[in-house]
């Protein structure tokens, strides 16, 4: 009985190691690194990158082949020594802005940089002005002495 | 007191004006930072033939279109009939056959028709990653000097070759001519 249980515990592990191998390899797990630093500028440029292809995903999260190759080149410009603003000019030069998951601060990104702010700014302007009217609407009525005279006649039902 | 109510409606209308402009623009058509700039290195082999090298020399000397293409890729087919006719009217065509097998290309080439001039085999994709290529086909436009000029992500139509490719072809060209006399 045991003996069944090792040999379908070694068919298993033969049949899930090249799985998991493929699967390693298709994600595109990096080899070695020089260095801790290395591999801290990897794995933040590959956050950092946008697939062009799958364009709501970062090179880390995309299966595409193309964002494979992308890996890849991060990785050997890392391995090369290249900086990280290097790499990130590379693929721009290459791919344009739009290759930055996170927009640069330039001319033509101002207003996208500037719309929280400027949303913020015309919602408060908003809430500011109904609570101004409510508290107008709500203020107490204030009546001269004849409409004080004339409510309370009313009141007494003369 | 009536601005007042119109006020939001002026405030949907203009968000709505917005989102509209937003429909009709393509996400997917970025504009590439290489127009403008020479053609990329690459070194890679002939498609036909595993011993010949090229690089991106052999697609600089002329005005010339640069096809980024697989067999994998149906719009790619779907564009080739369109190459057909450019190369027809005797526009250099040069191709870059993209992440592909050559065995599979070459037997798709033989048994239709072939509108390239010369063909580097990227199975990786690296001469890929230089030309900024991220979906199949594109074509790029190349002047005498090898600069690109012109780029179009996605399959060349008949009004965009009418409209925009040959318009440009003419005035490189007469660029050309003016630059050797």
């Amino acid at each position: 009985m045991t003996r069944l249980a090792w040999r379908g515990g070694l068919l298993l592990a033969a049949w899930l190691l090249p799985a998991g191998l493929a699967l390693a390899l298709a994600i595109g797990a990096p080899g070695e690194f020089a260095s801790d630093a290395e591999r801290t500028q990897y794995e933040t440029l590959i956050r950092e990158l946008r697939c062009t292809v799958c364009q709501g995903e970062t090179i880390h999260e995309s299966n595409a082949a193309l964002a494979g190759d992308m890996r890849e080149r991060v990785y050997e410009m890392t391995r090369d020594g290249q900086s990280a603003a290097a790499i990130v000019d590379f693929m721009v030069s290459r791919y344009g802005d739009y290759v930055r998951y996170r927009p640069p601060l330039q001319a033509n990104t101002a207003l996208l940089w500037a719309s929280p702010l400027l949303l913020l700014l015309a919602g408060g302007g908003v809430w500011w002005r109904v609570v101004r009217q409510r508290r107008a609407t709500t203020a107490p009525p204030t009546f001269t002495a004849e409409e004080r005279a004339a409510l309370e006649r009313l009141r007494r039902g003369d | 007191m009536k601005w007042r109510l119109l006020l939001p409606l002026a405030a949907v209308m203009a968000l709505l004006g917005v989102l509209l402009v937003g429909l009709g623009l393509n996400s997917r058509e970025l504009p590439s930072p290489l127009v403008g700039q020479p053609a990329p290195a690459f070194t890679l082999t002939a498609l036909e033939d595993p011993e010949r090298v090229l690089t991106e020399a052999d697609f600089i000397g002329e005005v010339a279109l640069v096809n980024v293409w697989a067999t994998w890729c149906s719009t790619c087919r779907a564009e080739k009939p369109l190459l057909m006719e450019l190369a027809g009217r005797g526009i250099p065509i040069h191709g870059i056959n993209y992440r592909d097998e050559r065995a599979a290309a070459r037997r798709y080439l033989a048994i239709s028709d072939n509108p390239y001039r010369t063909i580097a085999f990227d199975p990786e994709g690296d001469a890929g990653l230089e030309w900024g290529v991220y979906a199949t086909p594109e074509t790029y436009l190349l002047d005498a000097k090898g600069v690109i000029r012109y780029k179009r992500t996605g399959p060349l139509s008949r009004e965009l070759i009418r409209d925009e490719v040959l318009p440009l072809i003419d005035e490189l060209r007469a660029e050309q001519r003016e630059g050797t006399s």
